[in-house]
């Protein structure tokens, strides 16, 4: 058993964006959908699909937008990369639009997106990962539970790289902390241990 | 990270039968489930037929041995969990490490909507949080609590193919003995959410769902659960009749196509499949039954099929798709074809195909058509691929 | 025609959530899937429900998305062809 690598880390919170410890923005902003379309403008553009998602796949597709920024994930096969992600409301926020619509006419433009995982196929398509996806839902960031299990994945040559993280978001309160793990170091290159993540988390 | 993991029992409740054996009649007598809604209230109650459990709220509550007011999402996962560890004949579940994995897409929705119904025309603005035990994982842990499974519990939610990866998390955990026993599957009741949500996708057939077949025209929803018991080999040696066969191999790839359609060529199917082949050493042509995620849709069997036949070549073994009796039970579906696809390889069951009558005129084989026993099936595939691009195979083996 | 040309591109921009396309981006006989504007099946579907909500058209068969929505001339061809007076 090696000790793998957290190589990136990206915090989302209200209303700030950090990478690898440095603070990228720090802005006043009216809400989670003003902040992601300004973050969208800042850090991607030129995709047409990021307008028609979901908040929390707006959320999770941007916090791996700004994780990948200057770390190419070319050199693995497509199927080689893993993501892992868990939250707490899983799709419930989509749930409750999806919901008001279906008094008038459903929309299935909504209705896509009234599941968590939905998440992990829209950062898969962007960046074309085929590798293993996995999504829980827990009361809490099970850091042990998801070092474990991304240990797990690379230890067995699941996966030579894994995206994990928490990707929460429920109305205006969200948070989406997402790590790339992989088995060489590079970039922040930091030991990929539940203490480590926890220190981050904090 | 050794040894294998072996499945103990399983248990089952679903549209054609409240247990395992029930359900096993229902697919000699080639007695589909689907018919016209009976317990849930729909304004689409003529137009599509669904495959409910044929039991009221009470009458489940009962067999569950927990409170009428309880989510039907909670109540079959606990019918089905339980049958699966009675099934073991390993005695009390509190003498093991023991973990319940579970997967589910509706959580108590069921008990929501009823919520909502009284509650909208006063409020507009109501929270679904506030309702009681709505999310994921609150089905998981009331059903876990009751079990008396204490060691590891988690919910997985990753659309159809979530009870499939129950399983992979499930056999992983046995692995690197963190508990000696999981009881790992899926549960999903019907709702008017995801009636409304698969009849705005236009994918539900008004007639019985017709997989793999050249008039096929969508799926028909289904409810139910389904649970494996997966042990170590230290436990297996404990049960009283054996065990029914091993998991041998699994693997989950990601379509990276698009949120609900699968690709062309069934990328992400191609490469669960292969990988579940390649975990458990398995040749293409040593696979002697195929469980076929098979919704009926006109994107799913096509991408299915077509990458069945990259994978197998022209020699693909019988296949045969259970949604024909049971409906798409979603979150459940990977747990009720799991108990179905590990009892194939201990009785030698290959299950049929209902309603097929024209072969599609993209794939050059035909799901079977009628059931039989006492097979040779030293290996069987089960497949279950979900929304998100979320792809899932798993291996049983004897 | 004209009129319910430039319509249906607003309604179009508006049901899609097409942000960074404008109306004179859309070209009358542009196709509106794939290479053209890049829509998808889901998008079909929505488009769907706009001839439901604006149109009172309801298409029950999906299949008949294809030709119909070819275009924004076929859309505004199929409107004024089976829109109740």
């Amino acid at each position: 058993m090696t000790l793998n690598k957290l190589n990136a880390y990206t915090i989302i919170r209200p209303f700030h964006v950090i990478k690898n410890g440095e603070v990228l923005v720090d802005e006043q902003s009216a809400g989670l959908q003003e902040f992601l379309r300004s973050l969208y403008d800042r850090f991607a553009g030129q995709y047409q699909k990021f307008h028609k998602m979901d908040l929390l796949s707006k959320l999770g597709w941007m916090a791996a937008e700004v994780l990948l920024q200057d770390m190419p994930m070319d050199k693995y096969p497509q199927e080689d990369t893993a993501l892992v992600f868990a939250n707490r409301s899983a799709s419930l926020d989509t749930d409750e639009r999806y919901y008001d619509t279906v008094q008038d006419i459903a929309s299935p433009a909504l209705f896509v997106y009234t599941l968590p995982n939905i998440v992990t196929g829209e950062i898969s398509i962007r960046h074309k990962f085929k590798g293993e996806n996995a999504f829980f839902v827990s009361e809490q960031f099970d850091i042990p539970f998801m070092t474990a299990y991304v240990q797990q994945l690379l230890d067995t040559n699941a996966a030579q790289a894994c995206i994990c993280g928490w990707i929460e978001q429920y109305h205006e309160d969200f948070e989406a902390v997402l790590f790339l793990v992989e088995k060489e170091g590079r970039g922040a290159a930091l030991p990929f241990t539940a203490g480590q993540i926890e220190k981050l988390y904090q | 990270m050794s040894g294998k993991v072996l499945v103990a029992g399983g248990g089952v409740i679903c549209g054609i039968g409240l247990h395992l054996d029930a359900c096993l009649g229902s697919f000699a007598s080639m007695r589909p489930g689907m018919a016209p809604m009976q317990y849930l209230r729909s304004v689409h109650k003529d137009t599509f037929p669904v495959a409910e459990v044929k039991a009221d709220n009470d009458t489940l509550a009962q067999m569950a041995g927990l409170p009428k007011h309880t989510s039907r999402t909670a109540l079959l996962s606990m019918i089905a969990a339980k049958a699966a560890w009675e099934s073991t004949g390993l005695g009390y579940l509190t003498n093991y490490r023991a973990g319940f994995i579970s997967a589910n897409t509706v959580g108590g929705m069921d008990k929501t909507e009823d919520f909502m119904n009284e509650f909208l025309p006063d409020n507009a603005k109501g929270h679904l949080r506030g309702v009681v035990n709505h999310e994921c994982g609150a089905v998981t842990e009331l059903v876990a609590d009751a079990l008396g499974v204490k060691h590891h519990v988690s919910t997985i939610s990753t659309a159809c193919s979530s009870a499939a990866n129950a399983l992979m998390y499930g056999s992983r955990l046995i692995k690197n003995g963190i508990v000696d026993v999981v009881i790992a599957g899926g549960t999903d009741a019907l709702t008017r959410f995801t009636l409304n949500g698969f009849n705005t996708l236009m994918i539900l057939d008004q007639q019985k769902c017709r997989p793999f077949d050249d008039t096929r025209t969508g799926l028909n929803l289904g409810e139910g659960a389904g649970y494996v018991v997966l042990v170590s080999e230290a436990v297996a040696a404990k049960l009283p009749n054996g065990a029914w066969c091993s998991l041998s191999g699994y693997a989950n790839a990601n379509d990276a196509y698009h949120q609900t359609a699968s690709s062309p060529e069934g990328t992400g199917n191609y490469l669960a499949m292969k990988g579940a082949l390649e975990m458990s050493g398995v040749a293409a042509s040593e696979v002697a039954y195929i469980n076929l995620h098979g919704t009926g849709t006109q994107n799913n069997d096509v991408s299915e099929g077509t990458a069945i036949v990259k994978l197998f070549g022209q020699d693909v073994p019988p296949a045969s798709s259970t949604k024909s009796f049971t409906g798409h039970t979603l979150g459940a579906s990977g747990g009720i074809e799991a108990v179905f696809s590990a009892l194939a390889v201990k009785e030698g069951i290959i299950y049929p195909n209902a309603q097929f009558t024209t072969r599609m005129k993209e794939l050059p084989f035909s799901p079977v058509t009628t059931f039989s026993t006492g097979n040779d099936l030293p290996h069987v595939m089960s497949n279950s691929f979900g929304f998100g691009g979320n792809c899932s195979s798993v291996i049983f083996s004897r | 025609m004209e009129k319910l040309m430039a319509d249906l591109k607003a309604q179009i921009i508006e049901q899609l959530n097409l942000q960074e396309v404008k109306p004179e981006d859309i070209g009358d006989d542009q196709p509106l899937f794939k290479d053209g504007l890049g829509l998808d099946s889901i998008d079909a579907l929505e488009l769907i429900v706009l001839m439901q909500q604006h149109y009172n058209i309801r298409m029950a068969n999906p299949d008949d998305g294809p030709k119909i929505f070819q275009s924004i001339r076929t859309m505004a061809e199929f409107i004024t062809a089976n829109q109740k007076a």
